[in-house]
């Protein structure tokens, strides 16, 4: 449906008219459809050997996430740790895809990750991004400085909803270069953006303005993730491809705290973008409590027992 | 990396299926006096129980027992009196729901999902809905006064939710009932007569008669009845209307369609995908409202088409307890037949047939779902009923010419808008001579919406305010 106004899509951000005229052209999003589409997908019922394995998956996939104000270097240190083994009693657990921080701490972390996980930090003044572009950019510059190989930049949701496309397109681009070669992950806040036809927009603006992963939330407005925003997600990084060839990654964030979520998520990217993105260079979460509850459900699979809270660690 | 669902098969240790069956007639089981049929799961070709064939005594049992409790306990009931049965049987449903869910997708083929969240669901809703209605009559608007025995006919697509939609207006108005399930599907109106009996409904407010086309002729036929309710094919229904005609009975047939699924252009095309997909492979096609006729807007045919297809790929086919399994068995050997015949005939016709790609199991009946496109008007697989996972594609190019296409038909049961234009639908919605149109959806049912068809789909409303007019004489 969009292969013949993607063939040119650089032209498409020549002018603000240009961008919005593409913008919306895309097909629109039947709320009541996706909702019922996303909501049947999680009757799906993931058993035994397919659940051990999304179980393991899943943990690969974690972006293992501290942004609160008390965050500090030792705490950030701990969950590095755990990134890196997260069932100290079991070696055959995987590790997981990242550890998340706030720039401010990626110093404390890189050193502990070293390589063995990457290492992101979310930047542009995380999580309103209400600050002048070149603070944005000094944010970035500093955090990839310091090490981090993966920045989650927040767009400008304001310029967003009054119709300033191509203001949010040159800030992705200008941060896009600030990252250099690390992977630049766009906070889309699908919690302010209201529409399903503004998270398809939205996704779309990001990726042809160069984001390599495009993430629903901040985590700290709700609602967050939901299953069918991610849908919606996944449909526009789907035809992205078909359309120019380029795949890029999807990270719903913010309110996946079960394994019974997290599985629910992946047979959503199975059935929507398909097997391509069931891989951690792909499709990640961005969340903290979810890795104990896929642990225990894993020392269950594993064990035959559900060994309860006191035997993970918590954070 | 595949994502490989393990078997999830749901549990039947649920059901209880006996080996055989008799006739619920007088709030008892009784002995028929005529022959057995066999009913068979259609994934697997087991045996699942013997049934009794009504024969004509048989059937004369069950009006006279209808008859007297019309006469001497329902029919002068206070209304807000059998509501009490009605939502009592409406809870019972629920708290079976598993068991019935389970007993439909053995007995019909149909997936787990489908009886389990669909079917079953609907079937505890209408009888809330017209339990409501009963002490309520008065403020329909179409009198008070119920008719007497209702002879009612039901299809194997979905047995105990077209029961549900029988019975349930039909007890509310103070009829009797006598109701005969399709042969291929029995098992879980029996099971239904079994919830009257735990409901204590007086006996013979509800009767149940299982047998084949000959049981249902002599049940329509019959004398004593005053009001035929029909689900079917229009054949059956045509001669039903033949046979009723210069009588007093009062008739309702719901008969088949030919249903055009509409996308346009500005259409949300991801959503419509979902819809065709629902519209032509929900129940394996077996649906009377099926969207079997998609009318493409020709600017968007090419990539709707590869949506469609990528879709259609997508298409869990198998076993139909398996809770992952989208598209399940079809009915019977017969309806196989008849798919398979109509889509060589599409091929002969030179229309372009694919296929889904999926395994299908060894025993049992199967068809995997499949697109034709390349259908003109004129080919018999755009006109006749295939009642199968067969969706037959024609496109156009305005939207007057989409009207007339979808018109262009002898049925006239349901039809589907695709639109983000609001004002568009309205004005397509109007045009449209069938007796449901839905917009940006399809397939929704609710007790609250009335349900019929124009032309050759029937007459006569089932469903809302206005499906219990047909039950009450003015």
């Amino acid at each position: 449906m969009t292969a013949t106004v993607a063939s040119n899509l650089s032209e498409v951000a020549r002018s603000d008219a240009a961008l919005r005229a593409f913008l919306h052209g895309l097909p629109g999003v039947d709320q009541v459809g996706a909702d019922q589409r996303a909501a049947m997908l999680g009757t799906r019922s993931i058993k035994t050997t397919a659940k051990a394995w999304a179980l393991d998956l899943a943990i690969r996939m974690v972006d293992l996430t501290t942004l609160e104000g008390a965050d500090t270097p030792g705490k950030v240190r701990a969950l590095c740790a755990k990134a890196l083994r997260p069932d100290p009693a079991d070696p055959s657990c995987p590790s997981v895809a990242a550890v998340c921080v706030y720039p401010a701490m990626v110093p404390a972390a890189a050193p502990l990750l070293a390589g063995r996980a990457h290492l992101a930090s979310v930047a542009t003044a995380f999580p309103a991004g209400q600050v002048p572009l070149s603070v944005k950019l000094a944010d970035v510059e500093s955090a990839v400085r310091d090490g981090a190989d993966e920045i989650d930049m927040v767009i400008n949701r304001g310029a967003f909803l009054s119709g300033r496309y191509l203001e949010v397109f040159e800030e992705i681009r200008a941060v896009k270069q600030a990252c250099g070669d690390a992977h630049l992950k766009v906070i889309l806040e699908t919690g302010e953006l209201a529409t399903y036809d503004n998270v398809r927009r939205a996704s779309w603006l990001a990726m042809i303005a160069g984001a390599d992963f495009i993430k629903t939330s901040t985590g700290k407005v709700a609602p967050a993730a939901t299953p069918p925003v991610t849908l919606v997600m996944l449909e526009a990084v789907r035809d992205f491809r078909a359309a120019t060839g380029r795949q890029v990654g999807v990270k719903p964030a913010g309110g996946i705290r079960t394994a019974k979520d997290a599985i629910k998520y992946l047979v959503l990217v199975n059935e929507t973008a398909g097997a391509d993105w069931l891989h951690p260079d792909w499709f990640r979460f961005g969340a903290s409590s979810l890795l104990n509850d896929l642990l225990m459900q894993r020392t269950r699979m594993s064990t035959g027992r559900y060994s309860g809270p006191n035997y993970v660690t918590l954070d | 990396m595949a994502f490989e669902y393990a078997p999830a098969p749901e549990s039947r240790s649920v059901v209880d299926i006996r080996a055989s069956y008799g006739l619920f007639i007088g709030g008892e089981f009784v002995d028929g006096s005529g022959g057995r049929i066999k009913t068979v799961n259609p994934a697997t070709e087991e045996v699942l129980a013997e049934v009794a064939e009504a024969g004509s005594d048989d059937v004369d049992r069950a009006v006279a027992a209808a008859r007297t409790a019309f006469d001497q306990v329902w029919g002068p009931m206070p209304g807000r009196e059998r509501a009490k049965y009605l939502y009592r049987i409406a809870r019972i449903v629920q708290e079976r729901a598993r068991e019935l869910a389970v007993l439909e997708t053995i007995d019909n083929g149909k997936p787990i999902r489908e009886s389990r969240d669909v079917d079953v669901p609907l079937v505890a809703a209408h009888f809330f809905y017209y339990a409501g209605w009963a002490d309520k009559l008065r403020y329909a608007g179409f009198g008070e006064r119920p008719l007497g025995v209702a002879a009612q006919v039901i299809p194997w697509n979905f047995p105990l939710l077209m029961l549900a939609w029988k019975i349930a207006p039909a007890l509310a108005c103070g009829n009797t009932v006598v109701l005969k399930p399709a042969e291929t599907t029995p098992l879980t109106a029996l099971a239904f007569a079994e919830i009257c009996q735990q409901a204590e409904l007086p006996p013979g407010v509800v009767n149940i008669v299982t047998g084949a086309g000959e049981t249902g002729r002599l049940l329509v036929e019959h004398p004593a009845v005053d009001k035929v309710a029909f689900t079917g094919s229009t054949e059956v229904g045509k001669q039903i209307a033949r046979s009723v005609a210069g009588s007093r009975k009062r008739v309702t047939l719901e008969l088949g369609g030919k249903a055009a699924n509409i996308v346009f252009d500005d259409a949300p095309i991801d959503q419509a995908v979902e819809g065709i997909v629902n519209g032509i492979f929900f129940n394996q096609g077996h649906v009377c409202c099926a969207g079997s006729r998609l009318l493409v807007q020709e600017s968007i045919a090419g990539d709707l088409l590869d949506a469609l297809k990528r879709r259609m790929a997508l298409l869990r086919v198998g076993d139909p307890l398996d809770k992952n399994t989208d598209v399940g068995a079809i009915n019977s050997a017969v309806q196989l037949e008849r798919i398979r015949r109509l889509s060589e005939i599409g091929d002969a016709e030179g229309a372009e047939r694919w296929t889904a790609p999926c395994e299908l199991p060894d025993r049992g009946f199967w068809f995997a779902p499949t697109v034709f496109t390349g259908v003109s008007q004129a080919h018999r697989i755009a006109r006749e009923e295939i009642f199968g996972p067969v969706l037959s594609v024609l496109t156009f190019r305005t939207p007057a010419e989409a009207v007339e296409k979808a018109n262009n038909t002898p049925y006239g049961l349901s039809a589907g808008i695709w639109s983000e234009k609001g004002s568009r639908i309205l004005a397509v919605a109007d045009k449209l001579r069938a007796g449901v149109v839905w917009a940006n959806t399809f397939n929704k049912f609710d007790p609250a919406s009335p349900f019929g068809g124009y032309k050759e789909s029937g007459y006569g409303r089932e469903g809302g305010r206005h499906g219990l007019e047909a039950y009450l004489d003015r």
